[in-house]
């Protein structure tokens, strides 16, 4: 199975080529995109943790905080 | 009459669908650069993630955006540090014929400082949650930008996805 393209433009001859990756890159474009994933999972249970930390303060639940904000 | 907004090219992916967009030899003629891009992802989702990079460099790159999905909203930051984050696009999943819209704007971008842009985007979907973001992102690179890579962060950009590279001159 051939590996995933990419779109080259030239702005100044305005060629365009569509070049295949390299396995390298198709690696490399797969940890990225874990990497980003793992980064963005923990910073939202870092807030998570962070409003519930707060609710448990107030001593409400956050169906409570909404209504008391609306 | 002056042009102070002006298409230097544009790229339209076709039926194999296209892992990134690569703009190349972008001329120093222009102050500022503004990238408008109308993309669907192939990843199997409602949404993808549309990012950019400079001059191939994947350092140096800090983001913060908001974002808001009709009733929450919510901010972030440096979630991805190998890219620029524009925001979100719609993907597979996504209402069919649908594609997300986003708009980059880079001031500046052949001056000797840090480099920075801000960006909207909105994925869209016939649903009643959308997503939408706007985003502010610093390049903590001193380099001229002579090329931009518009890429996704799960799949490929799906056939018809579009983006026009635009030069603003100020003066």
């Amino acid at each position: 199975m051939p590996n995933p393209t990419k779109v080259i433009k030239n702005c100044e001859t305005g060629e365009e080529t569509i070049v295949e990756l390299t396995d390298e890159e198709v690696a490399a474009l797969e940890v990225e995109a874990q990497a980003a994933q793992v980064a963005r999972e923990a910073e939202e249970a870092e807030k998570a943790a962070a409003k519930t930390a707060v609710l448990s303060k107030l001593g409400l639940t956050e169906d409570e905080l909404r209504a008391a904000l609306a | 009459m002056a042009t102070t907004f002006e298409l230097i090219t544009s790229v339209t992916v076709g039926s194999g669908g296209a892992s990134t967009i690569d703009f190349t030899s972008i001329p120093s003629s222009f102050s500022d650069l503004s990238v408008v891009v109308s993309a669907r992802s192939t990843h199997t989702s409602v949404l993808d993630e549309l990012l950019v990079r400079f001059n191939s460099s994947s350092t140096g790159y800090t983001n913060k955006f908001v974002m808001g999905d009709g009733s929450t909203t919510q901010s972030y930051s440096n979630n991805y540090t190998t890219s620029g984050y524009v925001g979100y696009i719609s993907a597979a999943n996504a209402t069919a014929g649908t594609f997300g819209s986003s708009s980059i704007y880079i001031p500046l971008y052949t001056g000797s400082k840090n480099k920075s842009f801000s960006s909207d985007s909105v994925a869209e979907s016939n649903a009643p949650t959308q997503y939408m973001n706007m985003n502010a992102t610093l390049w903590s690179n001193t380099a001229a930008i002579t090329a931009i890579q518009l890429r996704l962060g799960y799949a490929n950009f799906a056939q018809y996805s579009t983006a026009y590279l635009y030069g603003v001159k100020n003066a």
